[in-house]
């Protein structure tokens, strides 16, 4: 006999959150990150991670305290998600094998260039030139090195953090961009409407900020220069915001049937009440001007939620903090909200947090939880010069004290993904 | 028994060395022997691939802008989910690309061989290695290679190109990306969650930079060419990567129907799974994920096996599959294609497709280790063993 308490309004199983685990260049942890977030901390800072002389950012949100075995993308990726994961477990009061599915997002990567010039130096002389894969090609054949190989493959993350968590079956290794975070969610959610798990474990981690990432952002001007003081730089929805601040972290939630949930006595944080997507044809970087997908996203969201836009008393915006995001993210939000959007307190984690990318969908999802379980929403920091064609309440620099019962997250990524999940504290 | 829910694929895009399109791959699958594959043994040599055919790109993107913003991987994973839309009927359809769902299976982009050249010429000449790089790196790269690099815009691509707008997500690993991609739009569409669905990858073997990353495990066969399962550790590791683009359109029977699309065949039930190796657990787990298929006869069923070559893994998969399904035929299909990765298990599964809409007697593609096919067969079961990690089975029956 199924027990309505447990379906939602499409008859389909609820989701609960119960457990939550978060890094980010503010902290280990959740309660680490949420006191800098709500004082209104940065934790941007100068790079120190490799020179960036001749470079026109010199700044980012990298996480330089977790100890990893070498330095690159998969091995700091893989340690953010290790961290969060047992954090958010050790929340949900889950010890043992995980027994679900994962769901992971993480950064595409490439072998690090101190890789390549360790090749280099035992390869054989150039002949030609542009030959320096021929000969990284003599070297590998010379001494095969496995470390490297699996220090480039992209299944190695999710490897690791099943076989780390005992997680069910084969793990989902994704990336939608910027919408990253979002996605494993998405994916986590449907999986439980599914029937196929009663819960699943939903990561995303970014530790892949290096010289040539920088630079490759750079390339398409999508970064701030606005290096000093690096604190200062991510201004989203400021008149003088001039690109993001590029950053790491990691996050990840415990999704559960709420049945599943209330029946093990586990505490539910929340409710990841509706999921939205919409994929835009316009531009590889660019939004398309008239934000219809955008629009579409968090529509969509909202109906799954089985929510009229009523019903979102908060939104944390994807607020990049460059010019095109938050001008068509205000767009879109103005399209769907109207004249109550200026009613609505949002806010840009990102001011403080940078942007973490691939992480970015699950660490503001960890957020928008804690804005609802605190009652406490947290401020967009360096607001002193509003842009004045976006008229938002962004919750300006201090924190403030608010009930939000439902949030809207929005993420939006190259590649024309978008993303949106609804998050409320009750299933009704 | 039929269900409206069930998974029909109901367009295949396919561009393997044997041609581009369904035409060349329904031939090699009815003729009487399959022949050598086309092989490229020296360009990259001692490492033997199987290249991408010849391809008119400007016939699924019509656009020179676009097929400039994307490198060769990208286009043969655009290229390829053109011609599944086309296969299905729904190119033109914009109201059904809209609201498609789409899943593609990616690794990352190409390397610029130049510029990483330059930067490791100069770099033996210096010390300062990574102020080098930030010199370098800011005045030699592309701005628009980056976005070439990026593992989720073969279908930002596909979206921009052919308007598929319902969802794109992008799977990464290898050939799990190509398993998790079919059984995550299997089970959607399966549960009401998508009606109709994209899903498949790309794979360019012809890249010094992939070359290199296998080679750490010296998993490349070398030297010159020979069917899979005769391949030994005489000649290297026993793989052969191939260019491959591999895209189904997958829907539920009730949407096929409602339109009046052609129907290959249907997927009945699909799963990955992962875990150690060592000890028999990869037999263990080769031998549950068959018991997907425990109802079929196995005088009615073919078996493509997506065996990488790596010569300990296939002998490994081989002697499962001949306790699993004694008596039915097996066709390891990458000794004819090369090892498509990302897009390993989408061309099983294109390939099996085929097969049972033509009811096909497939050749052998190794004759002295499989045996002949004297009748259709209604049922096919498709592996993906990955060569470094994940394994992946899918069971497909007949239309009828």
């Amino acid at each position: 006999m199924s027990d309505n308490r447990f379906k939602d309004h499409l008859g389909r199983p609820i989701v609960a959150v119960t457990g939550m685990g978060v890094i980010t260049s503010l902290g280990h942890g959740l309660q680490d990150n949420w006191a800098a977030l709500t004082s209104g901390t940065s934790g941007i800072h100068k790079i120190t991670r490799f020179p960036t002389e001749k470079l026109s950012t010199r700044i980012s949100g990298t996480v330089d305290f977790i100890a990893v075995p070498a330095e690159n993308s998969v091995e700091r990726s893989f340690a953010f998600a290790r961290e969060t994961t047992a954090e958010a477990l050790a929340q949900a009061g889950l010890s043992g094998d995980f027994e679900g599915p994962l769901f992971l997002a993480a950064p595409p990567v490439e072998p690090e260039w101190s890789d390549r010039f360790a090749l280099a130096d035992r390869a054989p002389p150039s002949k030609a030139e542009g030959d320096a894969y021929d000969r990284f090609l003599a070297a590998m054949r010379e001494r095969p090195d496995p470390v490297f190989l699996e220090a480039v493959q992209f299944g190695s993350i999710s490897e690791r953090l099943a076989d780390t968590f005992g997680t069910r079956g084969l793990p989902v290794t994704l990336s939608t961009a910027c919408a990253s975070g979002a996605t494993a969610i998405q994916l986590g959610v449907e999986a439980i409407r599914q029937g196929r798990t009663d819960r699943a474990l939903t990561v995303a981690t970014d530790g892949s900020v290096s010289a040539e990432a920088l630079i490759r952002f750079s390339l398409l001007s999508a970064l701030s220069t606005q290096n000093d003081p690096p604190e200062k730089a991510s201004k989203p929805f400021s008149k003088d915001r001039d690109g993001f601040v590029i950053a790491e972290g990691a996050a990840t939630l415990v999704l559960e049937s709420l049945e599943s949930a209330v029946a093990r006595g586990a505490k539910v944080l929340g409710i990841m009440k509706g999921c939205g997507e919409k994929a835009d044809h316009f531009h590889r970087t660019r939004s398309s001007p008239d934000g219809g997908p955008a629009i579409a996203t968090i529509r969509a969201a909202l109906a799954d939620a089985g929510m009229d836009e009523g019903g979102i008393g908060y939104i944390n915006a994807h607020g990049t903090s460059t010019p095109e995001n938050d001008k068509m993210e205000y767009g879109a939000m103005l399209a769907v909200f109207g004249d109550r959007l200026k009613d609505i307190p949002v806010s840009s984690n990102k001011s403080m947090i940078g942007h973490t990318l691939t992480a970015a969908g699950a660490v503001e999802a960890v957020f928008s939880f804690q804005t609802m379980l605190t009652g406490t929403l947290p401020p967009t920091i360096n607001y002193t010069n509003p842009d004045p064609t976006i008229v938002l309440d962004v919750v300006p620099n201090t924190k403030r004290n608010a009930r939000p019962m439902a949030v809207l997250s929005n993420s939006f990524g190259f590649g024309g993904q978008n993303a949106s999940l609804v998050m409320a504290l009750e299933p009704a | 028994m039929k269900s409206d829910n069930d998974v029909v694929i109901t367009g295949i895009g396919i561009v393997t060395c044997q041609g581009v399109g369904k035409e060349p791959h329904v031939a090699l699958l009815s003729a009487a022997e399959a022949g050598i594959p086309k092989v490229e043994t020296e360009r990259f040599s001692p490492y033997p691939i199987h290249p991408m055919p010849e391809i008119d790109w400007s016939t699924q993107i019509p656009k020179r802008g676009d097929q400039r913003q994307m490198e060769n991987w990208q286009r043969l994973g655009v290229f390829s989910a053109g011609l599944a839309l086309d296969d299905a009927g729904l190119k033109t359809d914009a109201d059904a690309c809209a609201s498609m769902d789409m899943i593609v299976a990616a690794g990352g982009g190409e390397r610029d061989i130049k510029v990483d050249s330059l930067i490791v010429d100069e770099a033996l000449k210096r010390n300062d290695r990574e102020m080098l790089l930030n010199e370098k790196l800011t005045t030699e790269l592309r701005p628009t290679l980056f976005l070439a690099q990026l593992s989720n815009l073969v279908a930002g691509n596909i979206s921009i190109v052919h308007k598929v707008t319902g969802s794109s997500r992008t799977f990464m690993g290898e050939e799990s990306a190509g398993i998790s991609a079919v059984e995550t739009a299997f089970h959607r569409i399966r549960s009401g969650q998508s009606s109709h669905s994209l899903v498949g990858g790309a794979f360019v073997a012809e890249r010094a930079d992939i070359i290199l990353l296998v080679e750490g495990i010296r998993a490349h066969a070398t030297g010159d060419w020979h069917p899979i399962w005769s391949r030994s550790a005489d000649n290297g590791g026993g793989m052969i990567m191939g260019s491959v683009g591999a895209f189904l359109v997958l829907e539920s029977r009730a949407h096929a129907k409602a339109r009046g699309a052609h129907i290959y065949a249907v997927i009945d039930a699909i799963e990955g799974d992962r875990g150690q190796r060592d000890e028999g657990r990869l037999e263990k787990r080769l031998a549950r994920l068959a018991g997907h298929a425990s109802g079929l006869s196995a005088q009615d069923t073919v078996v493509f096996s997506g065996t990488s070559g790596v010569v300990d893994l296939a002998a490994r998969e081989r002697a499962v599959l001949d306790k699993q399904f004694p008596g039915a035929p097996v066709r390891a299909f990458g000794g004819v294609t090369g090892h498509g990765m990302e897009a390993q298990f989408p061309l099983g599964l294109a390939l099996a497709a085929l097969s049972l809409d033509g009811a096909a007697c497939v050749p052998t593609f190794d004759a002295q280790n499989e045996k002949p096919m004297t009748a259709a067969v209604k049922h096919a079961v498709v592996t993906t063993v990955g060569y470094t990690r994940g394994e992946g089975l899918a069971v497909l029956s007949a239309e009828g």
